[in-house]
């Protein structure tokens, strides 16, 4: 009778042990922050387009994982009337995850969408330059420039521009119907959602047949879901201290890389003592980078001078325009008449790159005379009183999206910097076609910004990735806020 | 041997009271100086307690935080006292009257509410730091005073040399003062134990959801938010802050119980 027993003993521990072999075709991602909805085209969060981007959307291009900008749903395009016309033709055999199949119409319905009066977009900027969408024929479409714009097809690869079928996309929010290679499944809210494999995509099918994003905003609990194997990655995660102790782990790849995150001790220009370039300059000389990446970030991240991507070719390294120099600070502080001393206040978002930062900051400032003084805030309350109100003198924020100097000609954005210098030069940049000078204009900009002392410029933020040491293809840099999963897959 | 519980009680508080006095002559390093270069050292000869995240010495910030703790938990008993206990005497005068209805009314709406969820509304309005966590934890001590008065009270209000002081003309007021008063002040020493050791608490955990003192004033809730993430790589940043709260509460929690003991007349008798 013993014999017997063996028998099916034998066979379930093959068994195990073959499903073990195979490679997993489903992943689990963890992601700091849930979001509020899943239209791109209808709100700012950041977490939107890190679920939707590239799995479920696609627009005419796309950003690759290097920040490149490629063809996605136009498959080539040429331009003509000196740069104010461009004219598209779109792959074929492309269809929504509804059946609908997509054209040319589609293109023009979600750009004027975007475009109209009573549009939601939280980048109307993007499209201010398009005079109108004209559908040639089913297969090709054409877009006419108020000016010749150099930026056209990075602006259409934003998550923002997107294209949506007419009859859905009004449901978008929790009803998501794209053309990309997975398909919305599910959304438990506080919880997860779920997509699965699109099987007929008109590109390269993706590897995985299913994925999940699970929402942990906690950076213990993170900690704790990766190493119980409950998230297989955590492209942005959010407690430094703890890569050095995933990297040493053989189970686990952690993968340092860029991000757009310009991190910045913004500063309220239109109110006193900021409003005074001479107490600006202090603020910027009193700051010392170093020990703020390393006590806040543990030593992830990379110095900046001026609100731009070091990994950007047109980045100017400006670090030593606001060296720390308490002395200098100390000085410019007695000529501006704050010898006696200056009270500000600092407002924190909860990231701990701005509560930890704030507190040394808090202390490199009091050196020199300053007494910031420090108030946490929930997101809901930051935006409310900072970014919308306007009520601070500093704050600690990282500025994500990608090639964003542009805010500095808008005097209206909350630090409000106003400067007709740069606003004449960022109008003319937005109408430039020549790389060449479009590159020195961006120069231009940055050392603006930075001999202004607009804001005390810390450091650009790291992508610090951590995964199961078994996947391949995750994006190693976040040229934007992606998780593209296309061309994930596990390793055998 | 019921004042066993005094003796621990006692020593445990003059401890913290001592570190949280002697922090104001005498720290051993100052706590809002970062040294980020000598961050997460465990405890050695220079720094006792080790250093936390920022470089901060860690026995430093707990003298501090003592400080803090003990000065919000006090001026909130002494609100909860200083407008509960004469609410309670003056329910108890006028019983079942208007006054003792509206009291004892409004007593319930408050008490409807967890303590602490009173807090969080308190500061989320008037906004977070010291002061306003000090009215949040000293409102709802309020009702526990104001009842704990009104039923001790009312009991002393049928006693004969109650009737004595009424038969000799004395108003409701200089009863209340001069003969209720003294002979519930026991309990009122007793509650106000109970509710000192809550008040730590309540502190410590405003101050953990970031509602309590700001940086950079140290604060042991605060201390404890901040080696959440850290407890794997440097465990004893919350071990000490934790520590520290449950010998003061733990301390105060023993001192009322051996107080209680010590200071109720039926219990003396039975010695």
């Amino acid at each position: 009778m013993k014999q017997h027993l063996w028998v099916p003993v034998l066979l379930l521990t093959a068994g195990l042990a073959g499903n073990a072999l195979a490679a997993k075709t489903d992943l689990t991602i963890g992601m700091q922050l849930e979001p509020p909805n899943l239209d791109p085209t209808g709100g700012a969060a950041a977490a939107i387009d890190e679920v939707v981007y590239a799995n479920i959307f696609e627009g005419l291009t796309r950003f690759g994982p290097d920040g490149s900008v490629r063809p996605a749903l136009a498959a080539s395009w040429s331009i003509e009337n000196d740069g104010t016309r461009y004219v598209f033709s779109l792959q074929s055999g492309v269809t929504f995850h509804d059946g609908a199949a997509f054209s040319s119409e589609d293109v023009k319905f979600s750009i004027d969408r975007a475009m109209a009066e009573d549009s939601t977009n939280a980048q109307k900027g993007l499209f201010a330059n398009i005079d109108s969408v004209e559908v040639i024929d089913d297969n090709t479409v054409a877009i006419n420039l108020k000016q010749a714009d150099g930026s056209l097809l990075f602006n259409l690869a934003w998550g923002d521009a997107i294209v949506l079928d007419s009859a859905t996309a009004a449901n978008t929010a929790t009803q998501p119907v794209g053309t990309g290679p997975f398909v919305f499944d599910k959304w438990v809210q506080g919880d997860r959602i779920e997509i699965v494999k699109n099987d007929s995509y008109w590109g390269t099918p993706a590897k995985l047949d299913k994925a999940t994003f699970k929402f942990i905003s906690e950076p213990t609990a993170a900690y704790a879901a990766i190493l119980a194997g409950d998230l297989d990655a955590f492209p942005n995660y959010p407690a430094p201290e703890n890569l050095a102790q995933l990297d040493a782990d053989p189970r686990y790849s952690v993968v340092l890389g860029s991000t757009e995150g310009e991190t910045i001790l913004s500063t309220n220009n239109a109110k006193a003592p900021f409003d005074d370039v001479r107490v600006r300059k202090a603020l910027a000389h009193a700051i010392n980078r170093g020990e703020i990446i390393d006590g806040a970030m543990f030593g992830y991240g990379t110095p900046i001078g001026t609100h731009f991507a070091p990994h950007n070719p047109a980045y100017v390294d400006l670090v030593s325009n606001s060296a720390y120099d308490p002395d200098m600070a100390k000085a410019l502080l007695k000529e501006a008449g704050h010898e006696a001393g200056l009270t500000v206040s600092l407002k924190l978002p909860p990231p701990a790159y701005a509560r930890r930062g704030g507190e040394i900051i808090a202390a490199q400032l009091r050196d020199v005379g300053i007494t910031a003084e420090i108030e946490n805030l929930e997101w809901a309350q930051w935006l409310e009183q900072v970014f919308k109100g306007k009520d601070f003198n500093l704050t600690i924020v990282s500025h994500t999206e990608p090639m964003d100097i542009g805010i500095y000609a808008n005097p209206d954005y909350y630090f409000q910097y106003d400067n007709a210098e740069i606003q004449t030069l960022m109008e003319a940049f937005g109408v430039e076609t020549d790389p060449d000078k479009r590159t020195e204009m961006l120069q231009q900009a940055q050392r603006m910004i930075s001999d202004d002392y607009v804001n005390g410029y810390l450091f650009q933020l790291a992508k610090t990735g951590v995964a199961n040491s078994k996947i391949q293809g995750l994006w190693e840099n976040s040229p934007t806020q992606a998780n593209d999963l296309t061309a994930v897959y596990w390793e055998d | 041997m019921r004042l066993k519980s005094i003796v621990p009680g006692a020593l445990l508080i003059t401890i913290v009271l001592v570190a949280a006095l002697l922090s104001y002559v005498w720290t051993p390093f100052d706590v809002a100086t970062l040294d980020i270069r000598n961050k997460l050292q465990t405890p050695n000869q220079v720094n006792w307690l080790g250093t936390d995240h920022l470089g901060r010495d860690i026995l430093s910030m707990l003298m501090v935080g003592a400080r803090t703790s003990i000065a919000v938990a006090l001026v909130a008993v002494g609100i909860g006292m200083g407008v509960g206990v004469p609410l309670g005497l003056i329910a108890a005068a006028k019983q079942s009257g208007w006054a003792d209805e509206l009291i004892m009314r409004g007593n319930d709406l408050v008490f409807a509410f967890p303590a602490l969820l009173i807090a969080i509304m308190i500061t989320a309005v008037f906004g977070a730091g010291a002061v306003n966590a000090i009215i949040a934890i000293g409102i709802f001590n309020i009702p526990v005073f104001a009842r704990l008065t009104r039923g001790a009270a009312l009991s002393l209000w049928t006693r004969e040399f109650v009737l004595a002081a009424r038969v000799a003309g004395k108003s409701g007021f200089r009863i209340s003062v001069e003969h209720l008063l003294p002979n519930i002040t026991n309990l009122l020493i007793v509650q106000g134990t109970i509710q000192f050791s809550l008040g730590i608490l309540a502190e410590a955990g405003l101050s953990y959801v970031g509602l309590g003192a700001q940086p950079p004033i140290p604060s042991w809730g605060r201390m404890l938010a901040d080696s959440q993430t850290l407890i794997t790589l440097a465990p004893h940043l919350a071990l000490f802050p934790g520590l520290a709260i449950v010998c003061t509460v733990l301390g105060l929690n023993l001192l009322g119980d051996g107080l209680r003991d010590w200071l109720d007349p039926r219990l003396r008798r039975e010695r």
